[in-house]
């Protein structure tokens, strides 16, 4: 095992015969950003829930194993799959308003998972929470907890929902566009922040993205999707510099930057789109013959 | 094309509304003055809730200001009643953001595109629907697909066909792009930059994405809390940015560079 999270050859289909994930096989090594790239529909959303446990029901996954701390999650016993997960891992989700509930203050939905999951008393949950929300800098944290979700910018939502992915001390966090949702001035707060947690707590970090700006800032390595199937999986500079696969150079080149006006934008060329297609079809004649 | 001055416009807080009395009012728009061009393209940006999209609305008048006057090509729009207006909206015209909510689920992408022209009583009403969707780039058979159909980046070139088949001379394009994946963005950018040059049309352009902007724009106003923290030429703002709102804007965007200083 050579990652904390391994995921090895994992394929997931639609229980009526689609393919969602073709293959799949990536590391994720404790203290290290791997980033997960490509267009909506590509998959990348569903290695998370894979790794996670929370796959739409509607979804099996058919081959492939996911070890996450030296043990093969699909051999466990499904209660005991959960615990470890549960204890192992968390989640900082896309849309901070609807990943809290409304009709709850904060500080309770920090601490649930402390006191329901790990068996935590009320009092050490809600210390822990205090000191958490201290560590991503929300000022007036016992206002804070006390608050409700709507009362809070959406900064300060995701901040609350980085302390709480926190709280457990996971050993890897994923992280499903964590900023898509906010400004640029706040995405930049969220993104150092994300980055200065996860290099304190030491965590593995899977980074769901489909911003390329983002991703370069970010991760260390990252994996290219196309339906399901990585087509460049690479290390941070070298693919920003010379990316393989000429799916991932048409998406450098189809990202607009703003100090490069006299770049043409060009959105990704039919032909490529072709290659990619054909290489997908390929695969699935291979895997079914 | 535009003169705006001194445009105001709150809104009641019903957050904050006391059991008996007044609501108080939110200014969301405080006090705004510029003006577009004939045939320029006018970045609007800011972060949310900087009032960038109230002042799009207000601009086509589907918002009523509080304060100011609004001149469009010489009319004063500020106060006309729905009747008055109904005549010159075919000249201004919208593209929305999100395209799945702003197409109607139950009619076909030939109805959807027909039905401003039927509220505007125009004649040949088939013709402009196929020349719309030309050039936009879609097929003339689209016209009998249902938007569930179609692909995002479809369904946003069918918002496109919808505005110009009424043959307007300004578009205001709120945010049309943010919810498509990069390679659509740049199809659909690069079409409405074309159709813009063919056409001749007068654009305002809504986005909180600096490099969208950039690469569309020949004028930005930047916004901020309800205020115009920075107007000028795209080139000029890109290269020298006076407001400091402006600097922090362009320095929080991550560029797809591994050696950009970011911190």
């Amino acid at each position: 095992m050579n990652g904390y999270l391994s995921i090895r050859n994992l394929t997931v289909r639609l229980k009526g015969g689609g393919t969602i994930l073709r293959d799949v096989s990536l590391n994720v090594a404790a203290g290290q950003v791997h980033g997960l790239m490509g267009e909506s529909g590509a998959g990348k959303s569903m290695i998370g829930k894979a790794v996670l446990g929370t796959l739409p029901r509607a979804l099996d996954i058919t081959s492939g194993q996911i070890w996450l701390d030296g043990v093969d999650l699909q051999t466990l016993p499904p209660a005991e799959r959960r615990n470890r997960i549960g204890a192992l891992a968390a989640l900082i989700p896309q849309d901070p308003l609807t990943a809290l509930n409304p009709s709850r203050r904060i500080g309770p939905q920090i601490t649930r998972r402390l006191v329901d999951i790990l068996g935590w008393k009320r009092q050490d949950a809600a210390k822990r929470a205090l000191e958490l929300l201290n560590e991503v800098h929300i000022p007036d944290a016992p206002r804070v907890m006390r608050s409700y979700p709507h009362e809070l910018s959406g900064g300060m939502r995701q901040r609350i929902l980085i302390a709480s992915a926190f709280a457990a001390e996971p050993k890897l966090i994923i992280a499903d566009e964590p900023t898509t949702a906010l400004d640029v001035t706040v995405q930049k707060q969220i993104l150092h922040l994300i980055s200065e947690m996860q290099a304190r707590h030491d965590t593995a970090l899977l980074f769901v993205t489909h911003d390329l700006g983002v991703m370069s800032k970010v991760c260390d390595t990252l994996s290219v999707l196309y339906a399901g199937k990585v087509v460049e999986e690479a290390n941070m500079p070298r693919f920003f510099m010379r990316p393989i696969h000429p799916y991932s150079a048409a998406l450098l080149a189809a990202t607009p930057t703003y100090t490069d006006p006299t770049s043409s934008l060009t959105p990704v060329p039919q032909t490529v789109v072709d290659q990619v297609e054909r290489e997908v079809m390929e695969h699935d004649l291979r895997t079914a013959s | 094309m535009y003169k705006v001055r001194d445009l105001k416009l709150s809104l009641p807080d019903m957050a904050h509304k006391p059991l008996i009395g007044a609501t108080p009012r939110i200014e969301i728009l405080k006090g705004l003055s510029f003006d577009v061009p004939k045939g320029a393209v006018l970045g609007i940006v800011g972060g949310s809730g900087s009032g960038k999209s109230t002042l799009g609305r207000a601009m086509l008048r589907l918002l009523a200001p509080t304060g100011g006057s609004i001149c469009f090509d010489g009319t004063d729009i500020t106060h006309l009643s729905e009747d008055q207006l109904r005549g010159m909206r075919q000249r201004f015209q919208m593209i929305f953001q999100d395209p799945m909510s702003s197409l109607n689920p139950r009619r076909r992408v030939g109805g959807i595109i027909a039905a401003p022209l039927q509220v505007q009583r125009l004649d040949g009403i088939p013709t402009r629907i196929d020349e719309a969707l030309d050039m936009v780039g879609l097929p003339r058979e689209f016209a009998q697909r249902y938007p569930h159909e179609l692909s995002g980046g479809q369904r946003q070139r069918v918002g496109i066909a919808r505005a110009i088949a009424l043959r307007p001379d300004f578009i205001l394009a709120d945010e049309i792009v943010s919810g498509l994946d990069v390679s659509s963005q740049a199809q659909v950018l690069n079409l409405l930059g074309k159709l813009v040059r063919d056409l001749g049309l007068t654009l305002a352009f809504i986005s909180h994405d600096l490099s969208v902007i950039r690469r569309l724009c020949d004028r930005v106003l930047v916004l901020h809390l309800g205020e115009i923290v920075e107007e000028g030429a795209t080139v000029s703002l890109f290269e020298a940015p006076q407001a400091p709102y402006t600097r922090e804007l362009l320095s929080a965007i991550p560029l797809p560079d591994p050696h950009q200083t970011w911190d």
